[in-house]
């Protein structure tokens, strides 16, 4: 990243003066500087500060940044997949020490990804706050007198009239105004300048950078995520005690949890039972029950789809999975009833072929001994005609058109007397005996409403029906509402900074010796674009109703057009077009 | 409502017919472009002649000073050193005539890909027509699509190609009704559009069918179709790029006092396009236009993430690329905008930002998994 020739080619030229100084501050583009300005440890310092708020070392950075987002792309991010990196980690155990070094799980939490980010908007606030108030006084002052030599500009046009010069000029002063110019007469010329939205749309749209990190760091302080799931017919009450699982930060506790009460009704799910997509997800609906704070009596409805999250006092309440809970009654060898309820079984495939297990923690077996007793299965919601011997039990659609529960039996210790905690959805056989039928394990294929005598007298088990569940998550995230508005600013100063074009107009008239007016108007413009000789072209011929142009010049241009770039500018012609070169880069380069 | 099996098989089947006929029509189009260029080889390359040009002005200046015209002659300072000039011509008096013509520019650009030759203008000429032709079946492809299943067409990466390649199209034929000059973008153009229908039709394709759950949203048709046009529009800056930069190797090339364009290619072809700085404005143009919208189409996204998975941005893979693509699009346009990058370098961070891009739609769905997958892919 040079400094590109143009910077070069302007130091000790003196004949570009003119258009520096005219182009004086089009921008809000930071100086640049190429060494030391002071002396000392201040002077480096300042150097220091200088090259940060470059716009160089803002390329660089926004180069870094992302460049620096490509790792986190493609390596799995602990954020985000947790079971991923794990997996990951366990393939690559070379590699994975080194990457858990660098970070590479975390990178858009990681040192050096912060660095760069932080590094880009200290730069940015050095170079942009600077800059608005050096705007404001810009705003405050004349646009910059007409330079000497207006041939110089990139845009210029010249002929002679017969009119008086100060009405020319005034003429011209009261057409620029028209033209919603900010136009100044003063010293027989006319400067004037527009496209001031342009630097406004610019800051704008870096200030509300700041908004959007403002928005990012805020919701990463004050937010929190639990999961909860329901299934059909269930309710919670939203505290650190009923939710499954619960992340806080620093400024969201267990304790800040907004409280309210939600309750899921019903669960509908569609899904596609035709074509080559058969099986695909069309419609997943929950129909809840809920109320804010604590008050009952406000009971009320709702709907949570997969784009449509319900909220609810400060949080959001997202649908995120579903599947299916079998119901399920236990009887023990005396015919008693020893458990009944909906158990969620989780989904392992896209057909919801679902496995769970169901533990019955007081059991009482054929001799009145107290004993424990477990089910693992499978809940298949459309079950083939027979099971695939490599595979197992596999559903053949997620919609329920044939369901089907296949269970096994354990009987001894569950392990949850044990103190520790379990995973619900497991079943630890240490200490379990799988109950045996002829030699085999027990095992049973059970449709709805049937009912399974268990070997060895251990009773009985029903399989009664189904329900669905729904696993939700319950967010609480602040800020949004600061990064939206500096996204939205973003834009709109994007769109003025992009197209909005700044640019300067001199008119200058002077009163030639032999007799008669010399007219002279030049154009500058920052960015590229024709626009600014329309401009200029437009404004002439309306000037020329005051300033009609004398005849014997209308003759010399229409004699020979080819020639007229030589003549319309009379002396200074051959000076015009060797500078129009130097003048550029002042007018795209935008530096002081 | 989304019933489970509300799909249209006749209009399905139309759609991939009508697709399949754009595709037949584009090829001919692109075959008419070649032709085009070829042709324009043989004839010689006219660079217009001053005579000629003079003529006219000296007409049109004649007429001007009879009816007591107001006549002015702006001279331009252009970026490679010279000058052009600039002349408004106005009837006197309230609701004038106002003729503006430039002078210049067109001896730096070139006369286009037909060159002198009438042959080859003809062939131009029909193969714009055939470009419409092939337009018209595609839009009516994507329509009859989004018809069939009455819902947007783009849940999908064989819809989103497809809406995709026509909005590529749509901005080169918009370029042409503006009477830009851009007959020689209708070559690269259409064989863009053919390689990007290729992929859709034989890779990517998918069965018309209902949207899964998490596409239900009407944020589809904000986020995605904005997408589909910042796609066709960086596409189209990404062929200009790409020829600003062969031609100002050829040019040189030419200063070298070389015989062959760059890659041994006929000097021929280049003279034929526009001058580099052309080429080059053109491209920062439509990446400029293009970045807010772009912008634009990042915030959409990130407002459906919020309402479907609860985060705003997650980086997601999806997310973190087009992040990274905005990101390099805006090194771009710094580099151009303020530090004086100009040129190839500058040229050289839209190719790389258009790679970034390239790599989020392709790669990114193909590759790498995260929760932006579409049906089907
Ligand atoms: C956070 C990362 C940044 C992003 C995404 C960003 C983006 C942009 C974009 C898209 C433009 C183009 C607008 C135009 O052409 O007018 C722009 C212009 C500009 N940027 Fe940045 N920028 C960033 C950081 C910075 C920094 C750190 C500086 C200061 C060193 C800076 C200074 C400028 C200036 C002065 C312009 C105006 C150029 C002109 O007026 O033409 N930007 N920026």
């Amino acid at each position: 990243m040079t400094n590109t020739t143009t910077d070069r080619d302007r130091v000790g030229d003196t004949a570009q003066g003119a258009t520096e100084e005219a182009a004086e501050r089009l921008t809000t583009a930071p100086a640049e500087s190429d060494g030391p300005t002071g002396i000392g440890v201040v002077g480096w310092l300042r150097w220091m500060w200088r090259q940060l708020t470059s716009m160089r070392v803002a390329l660089i950075l926004l180069f870094l940044l992302s460049l620096a987002a490509i790792p986190g792309s493609l390596i799995p991010q602990n954020g985000q997949n947790q079971f991923k990196v794990e997996t990951w980690k366990a393939q690559h155990t070379t590699v994975a020490p080194i990457y858990e070094k660098l970070q590479l799980f975390d990178v858009y939490s990681s040192v050096w990804f912060s660095a760069i980010y932080i590094l880009l908007f200290v730069s940015l606030a050095g170079c942009i706050v600077p800059r608005t108030w050096q705007f404001v006084g810009v705003l405050r002052a004349r646009p910059p007198a007409a330079p000497r030599n207006l041939t110089r500009m990139p845009v210029y046009a010249a002929w002679r009239t017969d009119a008086d010069a100060a009405t020319v000029n005034a003429a011209a002063h009261r057409l620029l105004r028209a033209r919603r110019f900010r136009a100044h007469l003063d010293g027989g010329a006319v400067a004037a300048e527009k496209g001031y939205l342009r630097e406004v749309g610019n800051l704008v749209f870096h200030l509300s950078l700041f908004a959007l990190l403002g928005g990012f760091a805020w919701a990463s302080l004050a937010s929190g995520t639990g999961g909860k799931l329901l299934v059909e017919g269930e309710g919670y009450s939203n505290t650190i005690t009923q939710l499954d699982d619960f992340t806080g930060t620093r400024f969201y506790g267990t304790e800040d949890l907004d409280p309210f009460y939600v309750k899921l009704n019903r669960f509908t799910s569609k899904f596609q039972n035709n074509g080559s997509q058969i099986g695909s997800a069309r419609e997943f609906t929950a129909n809840v029950d809920y109320y804010e704070g604590s008050d009952p009596a406000k009971l009320k409805q709702g709907k949570i789809e997969v784009n449509h999250p319900l909220e609810i006092g400060g949080s959001k309440f997202f649908l995120i999975g579903h599947g299916y809970a079998p119901k399920i009654t236990v009887r023990n060898a005396a015919g008693d009833v020893v458990y009944t309820g909906a158990t969620p079984f989780l989904p392992q495939d896209g057909n919801l072929t679902s496995t769970g297990v169901i533990k019955v923690s007081d059991y009482g077996d054929k001799d009145g001994k107290r004993t424990q007793l477990g089910l693992s299965g499978f809940f298949l919601p459309t079950a083939p005609v027979a099971f695939d011997r490599n595979t197992g039990p596999r559903s053949l659609f997620p919609g329920d058109a044939d369901p089907v529960l296949v269970l096994n039996a354990y009987a001894g210790d569950l392990g949850t007397d044990s103190g520790l905690p379990q995973n619900i959805y497991q079943l630890n056989t240490k200490n379990l005996t799988q109950l045996q039928q002829d030699g085999q394990p027990a095992k049973v294929r059970l449709k709805p409403g049937e009912a399974w005598a268990l070997p060895d007298g251990y009773g009985s088990v029903t399989f009664e029906g189904y329900k669905q569940w729904a696993s939700f998550n319950v967010s609480h995230r602040p800020g949004n509402a600061i990064a939206l508005t500096g996204a939205v600013l973003a834009i709109a100063g994007l769109i003025g900074s992009l197209f909005i074009q700044r640019r300067r107009i001199w008119v200058r008239a002077v009163a030639l010796p032999g007799g008669g007016t010399q007219v002279e108007l030049a154009g500058l413009g920052r960015s590229e674009s024709a626009k600014i000789a329309e401009e200029l072209a437009a404004l002439a011929v309306d000037l020329q109703d005051d300033a009609p142009a004398l005849d014997d010049e209308s003759d010399d241009e229409s004699d020979d057009e080819s020639d007229d770039e030589s003549e319309d500018g009379s002396a200074e012609a051959d000076e015009a077009s060797a500078p129009a070169e130097s003048a550029v880069p002042a007018d795209q380069n935008s530096k002081e | 409502m989304h019933l489970a099996s509300s799909v249209d098989p006749q209009l399905a089947d139309l759609s991939n017919k009508l697709i399949y006929s754009a595709m037949a029509v584009y090829l001919i189009a692109m075959f008419a472009y070649m032709f085009e260029w070829t042709f324009g080889a043989k004839g010689a390359v006219a660079v217009r002649s001053t005579e000629q040009a003079g003529l006219a002005g000296a007409v049109a200046a004649a007429e001007a000073r009879a009816k007591g015209a107001k006549k002015v002659t702006v001279t331009v300072a252009s970026a490679g050193g010279g000058t052009t000039t600039l002349t408004r011509t106005a009837l006197a008096g309230e609701g004038a005539t106002v003729v503006t013509s430039g002078r210049g520019d067109e001896d730096l650009d070139g006369p286009g890909a037909a060159g002198s030759s009438e042959k080859a203008d003809l062939s131009g000429r029909i193969a714009v027509s055939l470009t419409v032709l092939a337009a018209l079946l595609h839009a009516g492809g994507v329509l009859t699509r989004g018809l069939s299943v009455s819902r947007w067409p783009w849940g999908n990466m064989y819809e989103f190609s497809c809406a995709f390649a026509l909005a590529m199209t749509l901005a080169f034929l918009g370029l042409m009704i503006a009477k830009k000059p851009v007959r020689w973008l209708g070559l690269p153009v259409t064989l863009a559009v053919l390689l990007t229908l290729g992929v859709a039709v034989s890779v990517l394709y998918t069965e018309s069918e209902q949207l899964v759950p998490a596409l239900h949203s009407y944020w589809l048709a904000i986020h995605v179709s904005t997408a589909i046009i910042c796609g066709g529009a960086f596409y189209a800056a990404f062929i200009t790029t790409l020829l600003y930069l062969g031609k100002d190797s050829f040019d040189k090339r030419m200063a070298a006092g070389l015989a062959k364009g760059p890659l041994g290619t006929s000097p021929s072809i280049w003279r034929r396009l526009p001058a580099a700085s052309t080429l080059d404005k053109l491209s920062y143009r439509i990446n400029a236009l293009v970045f807010p919208l772009w912008t634009f189409t990042i915030i959409a996204g990130a407002i459906w993430a919020e309402a479907a998975w609860g985060k705003y941005w997650e980086w997601d893979p999806k997310e973190t690329w087009s992040f990274i693509t905005w990101v390099a699009y805006a090194c771009y346009l710094h580099a151009r905008a303020t530090a004086g990058w100009k040129g190839r370098k500058a040229a050289y961070l839209a190719l790389g930002a258009f790679a970034c891009w390239l790599f989020n739609y392709y790669g990114v769905n193909i590759f790498v998994t995260g929760k932006h997958s579409y049906a089907g892919l």
